[in-house]
């Protein structure tokens, strides 16, 4: 006999038609175009794009600025997380609140507030500038706005995981007569490993493709000091839509490899974490 | 009206659920699905619950396809395994859900709603906490919640998940006498699933012992108890020896015991024998066949004794229980030698392939009722 | 973890290594995030109250925020229906694809804003995929607000379902099946019991959606051609501002987008504190 299968629990159709409905319209859809307008400039116009100097250039200073930033939040993130999960001090819930900062502060205002700071005569500028180091209008300047906007990353996916690792781990490695260092580096740093890295994908992916906190501390200086994203806006400007998509496609492609790539360091720290247990 | 489950199946992705379920549960009865966890009872539990549907088989209460009906139809009430209960409500807001959701024409008035839950309240022994969320109770009390919210919609059948799963030994008992209890002045339908044997078998009118998707059984306590009708039900209720017995010219043996009388002389020449701690008798006379025992550590569990017998001609070990005032009396110690025989066994028929053949089941009783 | 009982003191090496430890991280954090923070407020006041006032009341800056309220208005109340029937169909069902749908909401936290304001200039803008039709029945989505609408919904998307998600999985459906065996129709169940359970971690969504519209950059400059007046966000005329040297009038606009997120991280901590067990446990919440 054949039986009317119902759910229980109701709307199936509505919110997962709608879910998909909304996802293909507003996603899919305009990415389509994106891929459709890159494939449509042929294999030349490719060629031609990707082989220019300042692509080039603009593509490492995206990439390599990011990996590099993602990088120092990732020392910097283990330190602040550190901190603020293990030690008790005055004011220290004020500062965990403002770990989020970065992702609060709109892009634009965090892009000024930067410059303004270390531009030759701002606050930190000032100081630097006698070292010989210049950060506004410089690579390291982008550096520098890359990792203000994935700073939080690393601390809030590493604060959940230290609070819940067992001390008792640690007492076990001191009891076994290591060294503080040593209990860091050979338990803690190995158990951290794969939330680490969750951190720094999440960080590298924000910082490939900034563009608001970028462009003023960048410069823009063509070669130098452009990023890729700011490339695709000026091709834009000058009605190059395939330009546009193509190096637009570049980057989500290559931005996508390297996600990629973290995920299966990551899942192979992940295994080696677990056969250690 | 008798609920019929007829040939019911249900597959999940790789292993089945249900397998060629049929059940009929009676008007009024206490009914106990058994077993272990995977064995189907949960998914049986939903599927009458209109939370789950078979992939073939019916279900019919008299005339009328159960299974057709929409779960918010069938008059169902449901306690779940971990209550369910609904946080952002109070007690009594929970109780008067079922209620106050039914459409303006059959809803009763604000007055006979709040006049119910005060009963149901006082039924569940929780006057003066209607106006506590479920976080601000214990376990027992928000157990005995989810119990009136279920009653609260006059259901025709009661279903209960574990219902007490998740509660500490010493509230669990008194649950238990207080729900049977209850059952007893309501007559109220109910089906509950449980995987702890003593609970199913000191609350059910009856018991439906489950085994990877099918019953294996369905009786009263005592049937399940006393005549397990396979050798999982064996092993599943109760503690019980196991031991092969083989062909020889008198009749099955093991060791010097000898069953005589088997009904499969010229068919198996093996059998699997259960025997319950109970059934041991302890100190059998030289005339009677009987294992040689050594007694090698007693176990005293409050009111029982549970002794630790090697039986060398076995090659293994049984289990023995006697009352702890009784280990005076029959002068037991670890160390001593006894004669030991099993006083009734249920025995189970090996092909000559070795295999269990389930439905060759024997009920071995000794001839002479002399009690050691 | 709260406070354990330390077994013995600490010798001074190590609480000298914790001193050293707190001092690294406070100083990065003032010298990071709060110096920063407090410039833009410095700035917007450099030239007194009245300069920062006549800044942020002329035409342009007001009109800028009726604008940035707008495009909020509209695109978070569309993610936020999309984020609970998405919630709903990935926790409450088994589907083919359902890893798919997953990692399609969370795509627009990994694509650069830019290219999010670029893939609606190639479907609707002059060369794109609907641009002549649209210039045909002379509809103007780029350079113009549906475009700017279009893009913060596509930047805003996954923060409300991302939110709802892990709770309605911790959740489980189980008081849903309750609500449903006790006899409550479909609509009666999700207003009675499932808006009830995720209310506050909707709102905390909701919050840092709007935190996001408001203050989106990238994505809407791309789109929105700057015509002053009518398509410049807040954010949009702050970079005008600046691009025009008047420092005051960029970081008195910026001020006030600073004193948003301030606002927003406040209300989200309080929110933590108080409502924590009925928020999901907190991965970071994207860009």
């Amino acid at each position: 006999m054949s039986i009317l299968r119902q759910r229980v629990l109701p709307g199936f159709g509505l919110s997962l038609g709608y879910a998909l409905t909304y996802l293909s319209l507003i996603v899919l859809l305009p990415l389509a175009a994106l891929a459709w307008k890159a494939v449509g400039m042929g294999a030349s116009g490719w060629l031609q794009l990707l082989s220019a100097p300042r692509t080039l250039a603009a593509l490492r200073l995206s990439l390599g600025g990011a990996v590099l930033a993602a990088s120092i939040n990732a020392v910097i993130g283990l330190l602040v997380g550190w901190v603020l999960v293990r030690y008790r001090f005055p004011g220290r819930r004020v500062f965990d609140a403002l770990v989020d900062l970065p992702f609060a502060l709109p892009t634009a205002v965090a892009g000024i507030a930067l410059t303004t700071l270390y531009a030759p005569q701002g606050w930190l500028g000032r100081w630097l500038e006698p070292l010989g180091i210049q950060v506004a209008y410089t690579p390291l300047g982008v550096l520098v706005a890359m990792v203000f906007v994935g700073f939080p990353f690393v601390v809030r996916t590493l604060q959940p995981v230290l609070a819940s690792l067992e001390r008792d781990v640690e007492e076990a490695a001191e009891s076994l007569g290591a060294r503080r260092w040593q209990t860091f580096f050979r338990v803690i740093l190995p158990l951290l490993a794969p939330t680490l890295l969750t951190g720094f994908a999440l960080a590298l992916a924000r910082a490939v493709g900034e563009y608001g906190s970028v462009i003023f501390i960048a410069g823009n200086i063509p070669g130098r000091s452009e990023i890729a994203p700011l490339l695709i806006v000026q091709k834009l400007e000058q009605f190059d839509y395939a330009g546009a998509a193509a190096l637009g496609a570049a980057m989500l492609l290559l931005s996508f490899v390297l996600l990629v790539l973290v995920a299966l360091l990551q899942r192979w720290s992940q295994r080696w974490a677990e056969s250690s247990r | 009206m008798t609920l019929e489950l007829s040939h019911l199946n249900r597959r999940f992705a790789g292993f089945s659920a249900l397998d060629e379920v049929s059940l009929s549960i009676a008007p009024g009865e206490f009914l106990a699905l058994l077993g272990p966890s995977g064995s189907g009872k949960t998914t049986l539990l939903r599927i009458l619950a209109g939370l789950d549907y078979p992939d073939s088989g019916s279900v019919l209460k008299g005339e009328e396809d159960f299974l057709a009906t929409p779960a918010r139809e069938r008059r169902i009430g449901m306690v779940f395994q971990h209550y369910a209960l609904f946080r952002h409500l109070t007690v009594t807001e929970n109780i008067a859900f079922g209620l106050r959701v039914r459409p303006w024409r059959t809803r009763p008035s604000r007055a006979k709603i709040h006049e119910r839950v005060d009963r149901l309240l006082a039924r569940v022994q929780l006057d003066g906490l209607g106006g506590r969320y479920p976080t601000q109770l214990s376990g027992g009390q928000r157990q005995r919640v989810a119990l009136a919210r279920a009653l609260a919609v006059e259901p025709d059948l009661l279903l209960l998940d574990e219902p007490f799963g998740a509660l500490d030994a010493l509230v669990r008992v008194s649950l238990r006498r207080w729900l049977r209890e209850l059952h007893e002045e309501l007559k109220l339908t109910t089906v509950f699933v449980t995987h702890d044997q003593e609970e199913a078998l000191e609350l059910a009118d009856r018991v439906a012992v489950m085994n990877q998707g099918r019953i294996e059984q369905v009786d009263t306590p005592e049937v399940i108890y006393h005549q397990p009708a396979t050798p999982f039900v064996c092993e599943f209720i109760g503690k019980v020896n196991k031991f092969g017995v083989r062909r020889h010219a008198g009749g099955l043996a093991a060791g010097a015991w000898v069953c005589e009388g088997d009904p499969w002389p010229e068919r198996y020449n093996a059998a699997w024998a259960y025997v319950r701690p109970e059934q041991l008798r302890l100190a059998v006379p030289p005339a009677q066949p009987a294992w040689d025992a050594w007694l090698r550590h007693i176990y005293l569990a409050g009111s029982v004794a549970h002794l630790d017998l090697h039986v060398p001609s076995l090659d293994q070990s049984l289990e023995a229980d006697v009352a702890s005032e009784d280990l005076a009396r029959l002068g037991l110690q670890a160390g001593m030698r006894l004669r030991v025989a099993p006083r009734s066994a249920v025995l189970f028929a090996q092909d000559a392939g070795g295999h269990t053949v389930e439905r060759e089941r024997w009920i071995w009783h000794a001839q002479d009722r002399v009690h050691a | 973890m709260t406070s354990r009982l330390r077994r013995r003191p600490l010798g001074w090496p190590r609480r000298l290594a914790r001193l050293v430890l707190i001092v690294l991280a406070l100083v990065f954090l003032l010298l990071f995030l709060v110096l920063p923070l407090t410039t833009v407020f410095i700035e917007a006041f450099r030239q007194g109250v009245g300069a920062f006032v006549e800044a942020i009341r002329q035409p342009e800056a007001l009109s800028a925020m009726r604008l940035t309220l707008l495009v909020a208005t509209i695109a978070v109340p569309l993610n936020v229906v999309f984020g609970v029937a998405a919630a709903w169909a990935m926790t409450r069902f088994q589907f083919r694809g359902k890893a798919f749908l997953g990692a399609l909401i969370d795509l627009p936290f990994s694509v650069s804003p830019v290219i999010s304001g670029l893939i609606y200039v190639l479907m609707f803008g002059a060369q794109g995929w609907f641009g002549p039709w649209l210039e045909r029945h002379d509809i103007k989505i780029i350079f113009a607000v549906p475009g700017l609408v279009l893009a913060t919904v596509f930047i805003t998307l996954p923060f409300v379902a991302r939110e709802l998600i892990p709770l309605m999985e911790s959740q489980g459906s189980e008081e849903e099946e309750a609500a449903r065996v006790l006899g409550a129709s479909g609509w009666q169940m999700f207003f009675r019991v499932t808006l009830p359970n995720i209310r506050w971690a909707l709102l905390y969504g909701v919050l840092l959606c709007n935190a996001r519209a408001m203050g989106e950059f990238g994505a809407v400059s791309v789109v929105s051609g700057h015509i002053r007046g009518l398509t410049t966000t807040m954010p949009l005329e702050v970079e005008m501002r600046y691009n025009e040297y008047d420092y005051v009038g960029a970081f008195a606009v910026a001020s006030l987008l600073a004193l948003l997120a301030l606002l927003t991280l406040g209300i989200k901590t309080l929110m933590e504190w108080r409502y924590g067990d009925e928020l999901a446990t907190h991965a970071p919440g994207g860009h």
